[in-house]
């Protein structure tokens, strides 16, 4: 890294630059026919297609439908996710003998991936809403737990002393010290949360029988399409980026106003 | 209520056999409404008397215990005033001095009459409203002392409470803290390494020795006060220029200076 400060602008510009090159080696790569269209289609015919896609359905929906109907699935899931994970954490935090119970589970767990709990999804709990929330929870559950569970677990040891001395119980001392202390840990967490949440997305779709983009890929993969898949690549690129700049905005947001707090 | 007794305490930090031995053989009793303060080099385990009274730490032989019952566990009828306040930044002054009340199940007319007595006797009644970070050190340290005083304790143990504050801040606070003991006497235990301090507030000073921490003496300020009629004095610096004053602050000095010697501090 040299050391001169870059303005917002020209970060902007070269940003700008690098996207050109990257779809200026995209579109010489498949118009120069060193690459066979159906390998990869150029740009130009994906964001055609995209723009086709918006207002024309393609396997039962228009692209926004299809991605409306991801988002509910997403949403589920990492509610749940957040729901269920926030809370065991925090009382992981506190409770050792949870901790101590709940760790080697969770441990191992966490590092099966979430498209590997697709077989299962579908058998306990269908193909239509409990399949898909399922595998969108699996991607979503581990950073919620840990980051609300090292948040809880590294308060500054002086207010958990201050708060004992003062005869607080364990309910009062999770909700009122524990919670409010890992507020940025845990929202953190449902940052990244959020992020594998949507990438689990076209896993939790390949079992879906309705509408959803990874549906949509799945229909159009079946078909040869590959214009129509990288459109829904296109898409869930695009809406990832939205959620990270919202849920980045909101985080800086929340820090800036503790940082006049504490 | 509120008498303190440490018998044959002694504190091993680490395994028994292997760890550090930071306390040895500690007696002491402080009767109720007495104000103790113990002094020592850094490192002599001061502080572990504290932590133990306060049931943060238990000893690891002998026993510790406060009217009468041996301390286990934290509790309400021990508050404690931290040297870094550790107020909770989320919460406002008068949440912060109310919360021990609340886990008292007092009704909240009960609470709030005894939050603003807590806040008027500190002198905080125009920050009940403000969050910690809002307000300066010497603040802080009052509401740590409302949110102590307002719990009604037996006893209050004070860890070097005014050793973050700048110096002036320092003297305001140690004359406020005579003018509570004279409003509201308590048993207090306080923790300090500054000499002055502990001869102006303390009714008893004891002295420890360097690790591992034994009680080397216990002085009598209090008989001393009383005979030289020091309570006339409103100002610390009044009280500081007293021959008797002077003649208490180097007797501990040295015997505090005994102690450093062999480290050459």
């Amino acid at each position: 890294m040299n050391s001169t400060p870059l303005t917002w602008r020209e970060t902007m510009a070269w940003g700008l630059l690098g996207v050109v090159l990257f779809l200026g080696l995209w579109s010489g790569l498949t118009t120069s026919g060193l690459v066979p269209r159906q390998f990869l289609p150029p740009p130009q015919e994906v964001a055609s297609r995209f723009i086709q896609l918006l207002t024309s359905p393609f396997a039962g929906a228009t692209l926004p439908q299809h991605l409306g109907s991801s988002f509910m699935r997403y949403a589920y899931g990492v509610l749940l996710a957040a729901a269920i994970g926030v809370p065991l954490g925090l009382l992981m935090g506190w409770f050792r003998l949870l901790d101590d119970i709940v760790t080697p589970i969770f441990d191992g767990l966490r590092f099966i991936a979430p498209i590997a709990w697709v077989p299962f999804a579908a058998l306990w709990f269908g193909t239509g809403i409990g399949g898909p929330v399922m595998i969108i929870f699996a991607g979503a559950f581990p950073p919620c737990l840990i980051n609300a569970y090292r948040g809880a677990r590294f308060v500054e040891p002086r207010l958990i002393e201050a708060a004992r001395m003062l005869g607080t119980g364990h309910a009062r001392m999770i909700l009122e010290i524990l919670l409010p202390a890992a507020v940025p840990s845990i929202v953190a967490g449902l940052r990244v949360s959020a992020g594998l949440g949507w990438q689990s997305l076209v896993g939790a779709e390949l079992i879906v029988a309705a509408a959803g983009v990874g549906f949509m890929m799945v229909q159009a993969q079946g078909s040869v399409q590959t214009a129509t898949v990288m459109t829904g690549m296109v898409a869930i690129g695009i809406v990832g980026m939205i959620i990270d700049v919202l849920l980045r905005q909101g985080e800086a947001w929340l820090r800036r106003r503790r940082g006049l707090e504490a | 209520m509120g008498s303190i007794l440490f018998q044959n305490v002694d504190k091993v930090f680490g395994p028994a056999s292997s760890g550090v031995k930071a306390l040895d053989n500690i007696n002491l009793e402080i009767a109720e409404k007495e104000f103790v303060a113990i002094v020592g080099p850094s490192g002599c385990g001061k502080t572990t008397c504290l932590r133990m009274v306060a049931g943060f730490e238990a000893p690891s032989a002998g026993v510790i215990s406060v009217s009468g019952k041996r301390v286990t566990e934290p509790g309400p009828d021990r508050a404690v005033v931290f040297q870094q306040f550790a107020l909770f930044p989320w919460k406002t002054v008068r949440e912060n001095i109310e919360l021990g009340l609340r886990n008292k199940n007092l009704p909240a007319g009960e609470r709030n009459t005894l939050v603003e007595s807590a806040l008027k006797l500190m002198n905080l009644e125009t920050h009940a409203d403000a969050f910690p970070h809002q307000l300066s050190g010497g603040m802080q340290q009052r509401v740590a002392i409302a949110r102590a005083y307002v719990l009604d304790p037996d006893v209050l143990l004070m860890d070097e409470p005014f050793g973050a504050l700048d110096a002036q801040t320092r003297v305001v606070m140690q004359e406020e803290l005579v003018r509570l003991a004279r409003v509201n006497p308590r048993t207090v235990l306080f923790i300090t390494h500054a000499v002055e301090e502990a001869v102006y507030l303390a009714d008893r000073v004891a002295i420890m020795t360097r690790r591992p921490g034994r009680i080397k003496e216990i002085l009598d300020v209090r008989s001393i006060r009383q005979a030289e009629n020091w309570d006339r004095f409103q100002k610390i610096e009044d009280v500081m220029d007293l021959e008797s004053f002077v003649h208490l602050r180097t007797h501990i000095w040295k015997s505090l200076r005994e102690e450093k010697g062999s480290q050459s501090i």
